[in-house]
């Protein structure tokens, strides 16, 4: 096998499992420089609060392959944390937590609708529906922070800060919610058909799929893991700012793009896109630890982004330079 | 001709793939003024051969020589500078700009302070246009231009450099018959400016016509170089696929079952108009027109893409309406498309997935979609079919024209459908692929399916057909049986001339 290591073979290689290469190098890059980073409570305090990112992660990943995009999530999250915890001393928390799902489901509704049914541009529509929903969650807020009145009596902070068996809870839901999807869009008849309609959305359609109801559902499944992300953040603090999801479309976007979900559609899957979450986490961690500002992961991030770009179209043709596109 | 130097040589070229040995010591050579075909199967290594000769892809060992000197090709562009010339089956031009911008894109001839020389670039544009005798001039808009213009003006941005070697890849693929004319005439004015020319087609008839020698490939080796007119079609065909073909015409010999589909003055809009036709079981009816005349419409339509505005489809006798691909489907309809590649298939999927894409429904164990089916439908459709793939993980991208065909119809087969449609089912795919899949369909016929074949090609349809419809313009315009036709009164029929017309 002279051929193993013939540079097609390894740009191949480096295009397919480039971002796990990368993820390794930081991971002893980080260990070298700081003893502390692969301590447990570290390790757990980066996935933990990478917890409420990754889920709206999970859920962006299936619009993505699907050929669309959600750059509404990070203020339809703010809508569910303040909603959630309005509800929670109007009606108490049991009837609170289905209602601000059911409300969060009907705006992924509303966005499925626009983009699947009247085949609308995404990226117009969910970009209307960042600036929409913060409007709408500022009205129903009145513009002021939300608190739950009697933090002490309350349950509910079980979502943001309960361990089950010594793991925070907000881990245990976005690893079961990671396992859930990643099975349906691997295993199911859905998720071959997302697949389907963001490889080829007319061949898809050819083939019987009916493509709206696909993209629809995407938009659904998006807005759960919306809704999940909006609760945690709710019991985290059991308060909440109007913005507090704000900017962080792009960071998921980020995180989905890392683990190499094509923004063309029908290429990514769940656990290369918690990968990419992990990363993201696990930087933001690391440049801290080494002793560098807060803002120097903005910058770091979005080299990072632009190297997985570079490198998934580097696979597709082959060579890390071409003439042609 | 011997003893003059090649104008390009191509030396003991071996090219491998992971798995597959795509080239295996390929020598070929074309002299000045000549035109040299290369042939063979899709799959056989012509496009892996063209793709070393642009520099695409780096041969693992062989030669490359322009005139007397090697050379080491690194991209299309460096061809071009040494006078080597692609002109693509598919087309590459920005159809936003005038002609003679695409002619000359990327050398646009400038003025001081690099403004662009308006009047030079016309004039030298239709200067090129000139010697190709086309009815367009420079500054026409390349999108307002018809393909066959289009392609003739991806020929002329190949005249602007002093070229040397002109490969054209499967030219005249979407050319009608007056406009292959003007691209032989081109040919034929290039070779006698003494350039070198590759000429790769499956059409058997226009290598007979225009070239000097032709030389074949087959499993990515070099079976044989021969002078063409000491040669017949029958000889290539069988260095290409290694074994004889049987081309004799197929009638059906067996019963016809129930009327399976029946169309009752069925109307589209302006596409079509009052069409009715039947097709019963164990029949092929063709279908066959004009480009324009209707007929994928009529596919479309009862694929439930379009909705009609007037008239009836009745499968088994009964009234149905049809309002999308999903509906048709359920129905017992199923429709190969035209377009392998934008209706298909999804390209980046593998071959097995792509296969079962509209059944995955009903694939099902528990939730989740049953591998074992699958791949067991996959096994037997490759083997029915005679698909050539690694394996089902296999991207149909990956795949050559042939074997991505066989995937659709696979794909189609699998849901044993009582209709099936078949868009142009061998349109770009080699003459071995050819004869499988006319062999297939009356097989298919013969076992009791009812299928309408579409084609723009007349001995296609003459082929595989017990019935054709003859289209003109959107309306039926005659409906032959397989003993009536013939290639007059069917081209008669087609171009709108019904002085026989029989009811």
């Amino acid at each position: 096998m002279a051929a193993a290591l013939s540079r097609e073979n390894i740009v191949g290689f480096l295009a397919r499992q480039g971002i796990l290469v990368a993820f390794a190098l930081f991971i002893i890059g980080f260990t070298i420089a700081n003893d502390r980073f692969l301590d447990p409570d570290n390790v757990l305090g980066v996935i933990r609060s990478s917890a409420i990112l990754g889920m709206m992660a999970l859920g962006v990943t299936f619009v993505v392959i699907s050929g669309n995009l959600d750059l509404s999530v990070g203020s339809m999250m703010s809508f569910s944390t303040i909603v959630v915890l309005d509800l929670h001393d109007k009606i108490g928390p049991t009837l609170a937590i289905p209602a601000m799902f059911g409300m969060t489901l009907a705006l992924g509704a509303f966005i499925g609708f626009l983009v699947g049914y009247l085949k609308l541009n995404s990226l117009i529509v969910t970009l209307g529906m960042l600036s929409a929903i913060h409007g709408l969650t500022l009205t129903y807020s009145g513009g002021k922070n939300m608190d739950i009145d009697d933090k002490a009596g309350t349950w509910f902070d079980v979502f943001g800060q309960g361990e089950i068996v010594g793991i925070p809870v907000p881990i245990l839901i976005f690893a079961l919610l990671a396992a859930i999807l990643g099975i349906a869009l691997a295993k199911t008849p859905f998720g071959r058909k997302v697949y389907a309609v963001g490889g080829n959305g007319t061949a898809a359609t050819f083939s019987g799929i009916r493509r709206a109801r696909v993209v629809f559902t995407c938009y659904l499944i998006s807005a759960f893991c919306v809704a999940t992300a909006g609760l945690i953040q709710a019991g985290r603090s059991l308060g909440s700012q109007n913005t507090v999801g704000q900017g962080m479309e792009l960071e998921v976007l980020a995180a989905v793009i890392l683990g190499g979900a094509s923004l063309m559609g029908g290429a990514g899957t769940i656990f290369r896109t918690v990968i990419g979450v992990l990363i993201l986490g696990f930087i933001q961690n690391g440049l801290l630890l080494v002793g560098l500002q807060f803002y120097v992961q903005y910058v770091v991030t979005w080299i990072i982004i632009i190297l997985a770009v570079w490198l998934d179209i580097a696979g597709k043709r082959g060579r890390l330079w071409s003439p042609i596109a | 001709m011997s003893g003059q130097t090649p104008a390009l040589r191509l030396e003991g070229i071996v090219k491998t793939f992971p798995g597959v040995r795509a080239l295996d010591d390929v020598s070929f050579d074309v002299l000045p003024g000549e035109v040299h075909a290369l042939m063979g199967e899709n799959g056989a290594g012509k496009s892996t051969l063209m793709k070393v000769l642009g520099g695409i892809y780096q041969p693992d060992a062989g030669r490359i020589f322009v005139g007397e000197e090697p050379v080491v090709m690194t991209s299309p562009l460096q061809a071009k500078g040494l006078g080597i010339v692609f002109i693509h089956q598919e087309l590459s031009l920005a159809e936003e700009l005038t002609v003679a911008e695409n002619v000359f894109l990327g050398e646009l001839p400038r003025k001081s302070f690099g403004r662009v020389d308006w009047a030079r670039l016309h004039a030298r544009t239709d200067e090129i246009l000139g010697k190709l005798r086309v009815g367009f001039d420079a500054r026409a808009r390349v999108g307002d231009l018809s393909v066959a213009n289009q392609q003739m003006v991806e020929i002329a941005r190949a005249l602007t450099v002093d070229a040397k070697a002109v490969i054209f890849d499967e030219p005249t693929a979407s050319l009608t018959d007056a406009e292959k004319v003007v691209l032989f005439d081109v040919i034929a004015d290039l070779r006698r400016d003494g350039v070198g020319i590759i000429y790769i087609s499956h059409r058997m008839e226009e290598i007979f016509r225009i070239t000097d020698r032709i030389s074949v490939l087959r499993d990515g080796q070099h079976r044989g170089t021969v002078k063409t007119a000491e040669t017949d079609e029958e000889a290539v065909t069988q260095l290409m696929i290694g074994r004889k073909l049987d081309l004799s015409r197929n009638v059906s010999h067996h019963e016809l079952g129930d009327v399976a589909l029946e169309v009752r003055n069925l109307s589209c809009g302006e596409l079509f108009q009052d069409v009715t036709f039947e097709v019963r079981r164990g029949e092929v009816v063709g279908f066959y027109g004009l480009v324009g005349a209707g007929r994928t419409e009529i596919a479309e339509t009862l694929f439930g893409l379009r909705d009609p505005s007037a008239g009836e489809i009745r499968l088994d006798g009964e009234a149905v309406r049809i309002h999308s691909p999903h509906d048709a489907i359920a129905r017992g309809i199923s429709l190969v498309p035209e377009d392998r590649k934008g209706q298909g298939l999804v390209l980046g999927m593998n071959c097995r997935d792509n296969m079962t894409l509209p059944q995955v429904d009903d694939l099902k164990a528990g939730p989740f979609v049953a591998d074992g089916a699958e791949i067991a439908i996959f096994d037997q459709y490759r083997d029915r079919l005679d698909i050539r793939t690694p394996g089902w993980k296999q991207q149909v991208g990956n795949l050559s024209g042939g074997n991505q065909q066989k995937i659709v119809l696979g794909k189609w087969l699998s849901m044993h459908p009582s209709v099936l449609i078949v868009d142009e089912p061998t349109r770009g795919i080699d003459v071995g692929s050819k004869a499988e899949i006319h062999n297939l369909i009356r097989d298919l016929a013969a076992q009791g399916y009812a299928v309408i074949v579409i084609s723009s090609e007349m001995p296609e349809v003459l082929h595989v057909s017990d019935r054709i419809v003859a289209m003109f313009s959107g309306r039926v315009n005659r409906t032959f049986t397989s003993d009536e036709v013939t290639e007059d009164n069917l081209i008669q029929a087609i171009s709108g001339l019904s002085n026989d017309k029989v009811a």
